[in-house]
């Protein structure tokens, strides 16, 4: 497995397989329509992101650059964990945005049983290595196994 | 409490309260601003000193359950905001042209939880029941920080304004960390807050022949530099020195268009805007990259932005105009453009349901005035709806809706036109139709109860009701003797 080290935002291990978006995640218009119609599944909604659109993201390694679009984001991930909807991870590979960042640490100080792992600045190698499928493995410093 | 080792330097205040001095809600507060902070290299928090804050969740979206549970939480704790505040937009609004089926999303499956959420936002701190708009810093509104004011506001397109326009300081805030500064009374200092941040990683030359549209050039540069900052030349040529009414309203849809297209919190023009004028070029990094702008540029931005439109030709059937809220000269500067572009096409009102949206306040404001009447009378209807909280209605989505808001159309299915080709239409004689926004939205409606899993859940349920009736005739059941049977 290839490795890529970043920088832990939300501490955890994890492993799961990998779901890619190379363009930003727009936070709202890819959870909105699974948060508000129970799919437990979290389809992506986002018609403008056709890397994710129509894809499941509950569960998943979720592999992007970083999060845009409405300063609604952090809260939309905030609710996207709390009602089991969350990926099984995020993974930036640039710096992450302070959308994201929001949702994240705020599931994380708030929700109980929530953990989401969330790793930054993986680097541009990462987004151009990793493909849909493939296995990801966590690890508690910010360590991301690709294979 | 267990005492958390961050790198930020706290004040002793800061510190007892992040070791639940004030109690667990509070500390968790502090910690999730704290914690916020140092992953973008926060070294302290700072006071916040403005006397307003402004909020962007405006909308009791029953998918937010989570979050109105979390506000709920802090009201227990005995901890509201510390300041007033403004918030976004309301997402629903009589008003506003909309078939039975989208109502019934609307109020059913969507904003189920409006009212509840309103009070929810008196509780909290809500500066009045007017006070729901994106432009909170309208001089009608009223919520309009200084200059190096300290902010912790969120919504994109009034954080843009806040910091180039006026000057203030405010990070690009997501929804609840907005209202857990203004809670706590600090935001941790990084990014635009500090004088670093506000320094310019592009440089732009605007080099157009005319005027560029202020939603097209935000939206090229917000796609180009992302969220950096950038450092506009040219455009002064266009807006002039001054910050009049006119050059601010360019630059509330400009910079809309910057952070939505992109995620731009701060942008300097160049002769204009109050850094820019008072610091100049020493405000661009050294190592800062350049952008040209030219009319073939802007020419290829507008045609790249893809149409989602199921039907690229369908007949628009209503358009939006206001997202940003708009001010009221431009309410009055639309009222005379609409009345002269239906005199040139020979038509009495407009042919597409349209619809202008701004502050409550300012609606009020330009109902004093005589260009309400006006603009009544040409067809438009006014609105202090959000439109992109109506555009969320899946119906919605696929009704083929106008607008010349690049905001708009980046986070909907909303087709963007320029201002001269939204006139074109709206004014054109017989595009469209008064009364198709209902038949609009009920046509997904109809495919969807005409197609073959639709028809057996509904000859099922149908089956269903015949069954049940036949057992509650043949055991006289009680519920349907009271209700008299059929």
């Amino acid at each position: 497995m290839k490795s890529f080290k970043g920088r832990t935002v939300v501490p955890g291990r994890i492993a799961a397989e990998a779901l890619v978006s190379h363009q930003g995640l727009n936070t709202l218009a890819s959870f909105q329509k699974a948060l508000q119609f129970g799919d437990k599944e979290a389809t992506c909604g986002d018609q403008n992101n056709p890397d994710l659109y129509g894809k499941k993201m509950v569960g998943k390694a979720l592999c992007l650059p970083q999060t845009i679009g409405s300063t609604t984001g952090g809260l939309v991930l905030y609710c996207a964990c709390s009602m089991g909807r969350q990926p099984a991870c995020m993974l930036f590979s640039k710096p992450i945005d302070s959308l994201a960042a929001a949702g994240a640490i705020l599931a994380d100080v708030w929700l109980d049983d929530v953990r989401m792992p969330v790793v930054d600045s993986l680097g541009d190698e990462f987004l151009d290595y990793v493909k849909d499928g493939m296995d990801i493995i966590i690890q508690e410093d910010g360590t991301v196994l690709v294979g | 409490m267990e005492s958390l080792e961050y790198k930020m330097k706290l004040t002793d205040e800061q510190r007892a309260i992040l070791d639940g001095s004030k109690g667990e809600t509070l500390a968790k507060v502090m910690e999730s601003l704290v914690r916020y902070g140092e992953l973008f290299g926060a070294t302290e928090m700072v006071p916040i000193s403005s006397k307003y804050n402004h909020l962007v969740t405006s909308f009791g979206l029953k998918a937010l359950g989570p979050v109105y549970e979390l506000m709920d939480k802090l009201l227990e704790a005995g901890a509201p905001s510390g300041q007033k505040f403004s918030v976004d937009p309301k997402p629903l609004d009589k008003n506003v042209p909309s078939s039975f089926a989208q109502d019934v999303v609307f109020k059913v499956f969507m904003y189920s939880r409006q009212k509840d959420y309103e009070a929810q936002l008196r509780d909290l701190g809500l500066l009045s029941d007017n006070a729901f708009t994106c432009t909170c810093y309208m001089d009608e509104v009223g919520n309009k920080p200084g200059f190096g004011e300290v902010l912790s506001w969120s919504e994109s397109s009034a954080v843009v304004y806040a910091n180039s326009v006026l000057g203030a300081r405010c990070n690009r805030n997501s929804g609840i960390i907005d209202l857990m500064g203004s809670v706590i009374g600090y935001v941790p200092k990084f990014g635009l807050l500090t004088d670093e941040g506000r320094k310019a990683d592009w440089i732009i030359e605007v080099n157009t022949t005319k005027k560029p549209e202020a939603q097209l050039l935000g939206s090229a540069i917000g796609m180009k530099v992302m969220e950096d900052v950038p450092y506009v030349k040219g455009l002064d040529k266009w807006l002039g020195n001054e910050l009049d009414d006119e050059a601010c309203t360019y630059l509330k849809d400009f910079g809309a268009a910057t952070a939505s297209n992109g995620a731009v919190g701060l942008y300097h023009i160049d002769g204009l805007t109050p850094e820019a004028v008072k610091e100049g070029e020493a405000l661009i990094k050294p190592d800062a990259k350049t952008y040209v702008i030219d009319d073939a540029e802007l020419e290829r931005v507008y045609r790249e932005y893809p149409i989602i439109w199921k039907d690229k030709d369908a007949q628009p059937k209503l358009c939006f105009m206001g997202c940003p809220h708009m001010s009221l000269q431009q309410l009055k500067d639309w009222t005379d453009k609409v009345e002269e572009g239906l005199k040139k096409s020979g038509a009495e009102k407009v042919s597409i349901p349209t619809v202008f949206t701004a502050a409550p306040d300012v609606l009020e404001a330009f109902e004093r005035t005589p260009y309400a009447d006006r603009l009544r009378a040409t067809g438009v209807i006014t609105s202090y709806i959000c439109p992109l909280m109506y555009m969320n209605n899946p119906l919605s989505e696929k009704m083929p809706v106008i607008t010349s808001s690049n905001k708009l159309r980046t986070y909907t299915s909303a087709r963007y036109y320029t201002d001269d080709e939204i006139l074109e239409q709206i004014t054109a004689p017989g595009n469209g139709g008064g009364k198709s926004v209902k038949k609009a939205a009920a046509e997904p409606v109809k495919k969807i109860l005409a197609s073959e899993p639709a028809k057996k859940i509904i000859e099922g349920t149908a089956r269903g009701i015949k069954e049940k009736m036949k057992d509650a005739r043949s055991k006289s059941d009680p519920v349907f003797r009271k209700k008299g049977g059929w």
